[in-house]
């Protein structure tokens, strides 16, 4: 038996819990209000699997594999799409990087212009960007280069600017303090601290890429998923079934290995 | 060399750290500025090379306004004013041959640098700043894989390397331990008497300024109240500059004398 204890003044009194238990019932409100909107219902659910299941062997079982061989042309244009995109994309953020980091040149009205220009355009998806450049440039890769090299330099520099803010920065004081320019800086103070950080996002991005670039062809933006519009239209589910099936084999493997380069790097 | 005009800094959220100090320091001196944490003595150190601008005095550097110079002017002038810091402030990731160069790099055109190309006599410079606080063998050790002595003395070749006249350092030891203290304060000692580099120091260990300087400044809430010989730092003087008796933090206390390394 424990021996009792004489409190010397009050326990406190538990606080409320009203604000905790009001956002659990909203949150669930919420949900049903989306799914009511939606005209979500679980009969359709079921009977749609169903259905599926018949839809995915056709597709799948088994794969058109003489066809699959006339894929591997727009494949290598998928991947060149997105290693150019990627590549190019990367080194248009490095200004846009440089201009948003607060820390940097101290120019607050320069920077948030930069930063607002950058959150603009990271709010428009690359299909979209893809869409948009096919009907000026045509159809082809052009478009879908022109697409993620738009979308990489959003993504990169936001990335980016982030890095160089959150750097040590005794160096830049250090550098500074010795009649160092900005140029010298940003060269020997700036860059080693975040150069491993940049090429993993340069390598994050093309994981992103190499999956955004096999969906560009579907508005004409060059690549594989040119082949969807065809096959579907013509109903030819096994031909559509190798195309996804190639896509996803490849993307699992470049993803796989940037991802190991990613982990070496950091 | 260095002229200290009736200086005051105002921070804009209305602390005043520094009120109407004024100073001469000569060539060849060692230095050091002492008082509680928030007396100014970063403040003070950092106006001489702009790192922090005054609002109201100004100093004159070989005759220079420190106040009136920016740009290029500025630049060259903090070229002659090397400084080492309480963090070290290497570039962790890069050599230690490579930060040690960074101190050359106001000697030339950026473009020029930007490529890494510095001339053969520069990497001379370097490597001999390296051998002054005896430190070359770690020359192509990458910065993060050396001790706080030996980065702090990266940092100190790296301040060598500009050339400089005057030395500031900024509580250069307050991260070390007793015994890498007494090595690095050696080396800045017998810097200041092999180079006649002048060294202004900021100490938080009075005992530490007592022993290696020849003059002591005394700061007590942004205020100059001593400025003298470090022989004349009794515990009167050490009663206005601390307004207390010292605790046993300001006092390093005895150490051995340490192995040279």
């Amino acid at each position: 038996m424990r021996p009792p204890h004489k409190f010397s003044r009050d326990i406190p009194e538990k606080p409320s819990d009203i604000k905790r238990n009001l956002s659990i019932v909203l949150f669930f409100a919420l949900i049903y209000a989306a799914g009511k909107f939606t005209r979500f219902n679980f009969s359709d659910l079921i009977e749609g699997m169903s259905e599926g299941g018949g839809f995915i062997k056709e597709l799948f079982f088994p794969p058109d594999w003489a066809y699959m061989k006339r894929l591997i042309e727009p494949m290598k244009e998928t991947i060149q799409i997105s290693i150019v995109g990627t590549f190019f994309g990367s080194i248009v953020a490095i200004p846009f990087a440089i201009l948003s980091a607060r820390n940097f040149l101290r120019m607050p009205i320069l920077t948030g212009i930069v930063r607002n220009f950058l959150g603009l355009f990271r709010t428009i998806p690359a299909l979209v960007f893809a869409a948009l450049f096919a009907s000026v440039f045509g159809f082809g890769s052009f478009p879908g280069m022109m697409a993620l090299i738009v979308f990489t330099a959003g993504l990169v520099a936001k990335l980016g600017f982030e890095a160089i803010e959150s750097i040590d920065h005794g160096p830049v004081e250090a550098l500074e303090s010795s009649g160092a320019t900005k140029l010298s800086i940003l060269r020997f103070a700036i860059i080693p601290q975040i150069l491993p950080q940049y090429l993993s996002f340069v390598l994050y991005s093309f994981e992103i890429n190499i999956r955004a670039s096999a969906v560009l062809g579907y508005v004409g933006a060059g690549g594989i998923a040119n082949y969807y519009n065809r096959t579907l239209s013509y109903l030819q589910y096994a031909r559509a079934g190798s195309i996804v099936l190639l896509t996803f084999v490849v993307v699992m493997a470049l993803d796989l290995v940037s991802s190991r380069i990613r982990e070496r790097l950091l | 060399m260095l002229e200290i005009r009736n200086i005051s800094k105002t921070y804009p959220n209305g602390v005043q750290a520094l009120s109407n100090v004024s100073l001469n320091i000569q060539k060849g001196e060692f230095v050091s500025i002492i008082g509680l944490s928030g007396a100014g003595k970063s403040t003070l150190l950092r106006s001489i090379n702009k790192m922090i601008e005054m609002t109201e005095g100004d100093i004159l550097f070989q005759g220079k306004s420190i106040r009136e110079a920016k740009g290029k002017e500025l630049r060259l002038i903090r070229r002659d004013i090397g400084m080492i810091f309480q963090s070290f402030n290497l570039v962790k990731r890069s050599r230690v041959i490579t930060n040690v160069l960074c101190g050359r790099i106001a000697y030339h055109s950026p473009f020029v640098t930007f490529f890494g190309l510095y001339p053969k006599e520069d990497k001379q410079i370097a490597f001999e700043a390296l051998d002054r606080v005896n430190i070359l063998e770690k020359a192509y050790n990458r910065a993060d894989e050396l001790s706080g002595g030996q980065m702090q003395r990266v940092a100190i070749a790296r301040s060598l390397a500009q050339e400089p006249i005057l030395l500031l350092a900024d509580e250069p030891v307050a991260s070390l331990d007793p015994l890498t203290t007494i090595q690095v304060m050696d080396d800045l000692k017998r810097i200041n008497r092999e180079l006649g580099l002048t060294m202004l120091v900021n100490l938080h260990h009075v005992d530490l300024a007592l022993k290696y300087s020849t003059r002591i400044i005394g700061l007590q809430a942004g205020k100059l109240v001593f400025d003298g010989h470090a022989k004349d730092v009794n515990d009167e003087v050490l009663k206005e500059i601390y307004g207390r008796e010292l605790t046993s933090s300001e006092v390093l206390g005895e150490v051995e004398d340490a192995p040279s390394s």
